[in-house]
């Protein structure tokens, strides 16, 4: 434990890039494997299923420290990180000088894992003895772990460049072998930085290509005639594959969504072994994509009734070939990926190919991508023909080019702070518009200004505050934003009986009086203009 | 102190009033915020001692500082700690705060009644300034910056190992170690904790020179400082530390010192989150003002039956206090305490 917590340290205290890799890389080389492996889990985003309620670590702080509710609620909201709260409460814990040191994974079997089959007299029993005999930072750490969110700051790009490095690999190697579920186990650490090449874990995907946002006027990508356009889905990307008789659908997240589409995953094992696609779940219907709505509906079931599978039949779209014959075919241009997929899919049509969209030029092409909110898509993606198929976000090859978003004109109404490294500042905003005589709050948006932006709209909030709903301010009605957002659709759910897709600040309108903020029915007409 | 005695039906010795904190029987304001006639002054931050006064009461030890932050030419009268005049039928004296030289807590007494104006304090012992004096008052108005259970400070001297830790790391790998922190008092009270540990020179920013100096002058001892902009062009500042105002940060200033490493000190780097959003390397919990056990360990030891909490953390101090069994409420002012940047 206490080397990890010399890790945490050691990536927490510098902003540079290369000390943080520096600092994985000697952890990696250094911590038994066994100890490696689940401090990997966790670097890499990965969560312990609940080992107990957050009320309950929550209830046993106040105990110990005599802080009323009310107390820790403020303490929460000026802190915003409940692991780190806690730990600075029970900075007044007497504790041992020496305190005993015990392995990560030992921590994690012996320790933290049994937690969850105990009843809460006994859990409160060990983890406060835990308490009372660590130091303030590995009460911290372990806090984290217990409420299921050691989150390191760390981009998993930087952990697989340690990793390559201990292991003497192409970081894109070491990135496969991390995909996927895995067991954090001694076995698994060695194998993932042993320099041989292992039999593939055949359920795992190959990681992500990403693409960039495009910024330049699409002409700056030169030729058209060396770029493949296709519509820009609004789905859910996947990754179909069949291999050695098993079929996995993985989503964009790395969350096996197999038995969420069994209509999918049932037609792909009439594709050959040894397959793998890049593509896009969609709610789909007479050939045609359904509004991203119905899909979303869709994931909300917990089960899956026949009713809901003829309310939003599910199709996979395809647009890449990865790996045929068991071969892996990333290294290919897409040209010839996209020539095999062609040919593969035209014995299995229950796979649509993402079809090209054609146009003379990129002018015309422009015009087409009008076209993208009738036929329910995002806008264009531009693959390079020659390109490879990359791992993560690499600018250049792949772009999406989205169609513009709606706007809105809204009033800031209400004020929340935020976590972690934005804790002491109000960075939640509520916003309304104009629903007759009174502002009716409509949406909920976080990012878009920057930090400069968020320090004096923290400052204008804490002066005209209105009042005090807990870690919640209401404010004067006067400042204007205005807000992007990608689509809206009708929701009973909220007070405003609209619920907009995406929403975002695109800027702060200090040249508009609340007066000048839009209205409820502006917004309803775009219901009806198919948004 | 007598508690039989109650003065809460009366009008309040002191008053918020537009210009500040208002002593009407005494004729005088506390650290107004508006120039006023005859301002009596606790210590010399921007946010407690403004220009623009008629006349000003403070500390003898705080003078120079004060006189520097409100011009040579003001009108300026001081006391000596413990040293009673009167003002009408008030009587008034300065008593050590512990929170930077010269800094004072107010006490004023009128026909038996005693009130403290505590200005910002902490009890932690610190090398450059008189500690902290518990005064027993009825009514007690006391700062609340750090009003919150979750600041508690470390032991200074541990601070300061790892302050000097941090820049022998730094000078082994021939980096400058930039460390933010306040030009008065905090810059002052690190370089006073690093004599103990060194007597390597450290550099510092222009406008923390002549405060330095101010220390110096009055006998504070403290590492030797060369200032930044009297090193001729071209020198390395490899493995040198260096002291500067948090809003040297990110300016063009920065760029002298080539690849560095920026830390912060201050007690809002307690939590994680204001040290990430800053973006600096390293935080350094280093206060100048009480945390929350001395707040209410100095609250108790004033004996006052009547506690009145401003800035920072006022309402939530207030409230505790409340439900411990004082009578406790929040007093809007506009001091700052200490700024998160």
């Amino acid at each position: 434990m206490r080397r990890l917590a010399d890790l945490y340290e050691r990536l927490d205290q510098t902003t540079s890039t290369n000390a943080k890799v520096d600092a994985l890389t000697r952890y990696f080389q250094e911590a038994p494997p066994e100890d490696a492996a689940w401090a990997l889990y966790f670097l890499t985003g990965q969560k312990l299923k609940r080992l107990l309620t957050t009320k309950l670590l929550v209830g046993w702080t106040q105990e110990l420290t005599h802080i009323p509710d009310w107390l820790f609620a403020e303490v929460y909201a000026s802190v915003g990180d409940l692991a780190e709260v806690i730990s600075l409460l029970l900075d007044n814990l007497e504790r041992p000088s020496t305190p005993e040191e015990l392995p990560l994974s030992q921590w994690l079997t012996e320790r933290l894992l049994p937690l969850r089959v105990l009843d809460a007299t006994a859990q409160r029993e060990r983890v406060v003895s835990w308490w009372r005999s660590m130091p303030r930072r590995e009460v911290f750490l372990l806090n984290k772990m217990l409420t299921g969110e050691l989150r390191v700051g760390v981009s998993s790009t930087l952990v697989v460049r340690a990793l390559a490095k201990v292991a003497g690999l192409p970081a894109p190697d070491v990135a496969h072998r991390l995909m996927g579920t895995w067991t954090p186990s001694k076995e698994f650490f060695q194998q993932l930085v042993s320099p041989e090449v292992s039999d593939a874990e055949h359920s795992r995907p190959y990681p992500f290509y990403l693409a960039s946002p495009l910024e330049q006027p699409p002409e700056a990508l030169g030729d058209l005639s060396e770029w493949l356009v296709e519509w820009k889905w609004d789905g859910i990307r996947g990754q179909l594959l069949h291999r050695k008789g098993d079929v996995y659908l993985w989503s964009r997240g790395e969350e096996l969504i197999t038995d969420r589409f069994p209509e999918i995953t049932e037609a792909a094992k009439a594709l050959p072994e040894g397959v793998v696609l890049d593509g896009e779940v969609l709610a789909y219907e007479d050939g045609q994509p359904l509004p991203f709505a119905r899909l979303q509906r869709r994931i909300g079931r917990q089960k899956l009734t026949p009713k809901v599978l003829a309310e939003a039949p599910a199709a996979f779209i395809a647009y890449d070939l990865l790996e045929q014959d068991g071969q892996d075919l990333r290294a290919l241009p897409l040209r010839e990926r996209r020539e095999r997929l062609a040919a593969l899919l035209k014995h299995h049509p229950t796979f649509p190919l993402s079809p090209a969209v054609e146009a003379s030029s990129w002018e015309a092409l422009a015009h087409t991508r009008s076209e993208a909110r009738e036929r329910n898509v995002e806008g264009f993606m531009l693959k390079r023909l020659s390109s490879p198929y990359l791992t993560g976000r690499k600018r250049g090859d792949w772009w999406k080019w989205k169609i513009d978003p709606f706007t809105v004109d809204a009033v800031l109404l209400y004020a929340h702070p935020g976590h972690g490294r934005r804790s002491s500042l109000y960075t939640d905003y509520t916003f309304a518009v104009w629903n007759g005589t009174d502002l009716l709050p409509v949406t909920k948006a976080y990012s878009g200004l920057t930090d400069e932006e968020i320090s004096r709209l923290d400052r204008w909030i804490r002066a005209h505050t209105r009042e005090k709903f807990g870690p919640v301010r209401s404010v004067e009605p006067e400042q204007v934003f205005e807000l992007h957002f990608e689509g809206i659709q009708k929701s009973p759910r909220h007070k405003s009986g609209v619920a907009l897709r995406f929403p975002r600040i695109a800027r702060w309108r200090t040249d508009k009086k609340p007066q000048d903020a839009d209205s409820l029915d502006s917004l309803k007409e775009l219901l009806h203009a198919g948004a | 102190m007598d508690a039989s005695v109650s003065f809460q039906a009366r009008r309040p010795l002191i008053t918020v009033t537009p210009h500040g904190l208002y002593c009407e029987p005494g004729g005088f304001h506390i650290d107004p915020w508006h120039p006023v006639e005859r301002a009596l002054i606790t210590h010399a931050h921007g946010d407690h001692a403004r220009s623009g006064h008629q006349r000003y009461l403070g500390t003898r030890a705080g003078e120079g500082l004060l006189r520097r932050r409100v011009g040579a030419d003001s009108h300026i009268d001081s006391l000596e700690y413990g040293e009673p005049l009167k003002l009408n039928d008030v009587t008034v004296s300065f008593h050590p705060a512990g929170h930077v030289l010269g800094s004072a807590q107010l006490r004023v007494e009128h026909r038996g009644e005693v009130w403290v104006i505590s200005g910002d304090y902490k009890r932690a012992a610190d090398p450059t300034c008189a500690p902290f004096e518990v005064v027993r008052c009825h009514t007690f108005i006391t700062e609340a910056t750090f009003g919150l259970p979750i600041f508690r400070w470390d032991d200074t001297r541990e601070v300061a190992e790892d302050i000097l830790r941090w820049w022998d790391a730094n000078r082994a790998v021939g980096r400058a170690a930039v460390l933010f922190c306040y030009a008065l008092g905090k810059a002052q009270r690190v370089l006073a904790e690093l004599a103990r540990l060194t007597d390597r020179p450290a550099f510092v920013h222009g406008a923390m020179q002549s405060l330095v100096e101010v220390y110096r002058d009055a006998g504070v001892k403290m590492i030797p400082t060369h200032l930044v902009s009297e090193v001729a062009k071209g020198t390395s500042f490899a493995g040198a530390l260096v002291l500067a105002p948090p809003s040297a940060g990110g300016s063009t200033w920065m760029r002298r010192f080539g690849e560095a490493e920026t830390g912060f000190a201050s007690g809002w780097m307690r939590v994680r989150g204001n040290r990430r959003r800053r973006g600096f390397d390293r935080g350094f919990v280093l206060s100048d003002h009480a945390d929350w056990p001395d707040l209410l360990r100095t609250v108790a030891d004033t004996g006052a039956e009547r506690v009145l909490t401003t800035h920072g953390s006022a309402e939530p101090l207030a409230r505790y206090l409340r439900e411990q069994g004082v009578d406790a409420s929040p007093l809007a002012t506009q001091f700052e305490g200490e700024a998160e940047d």
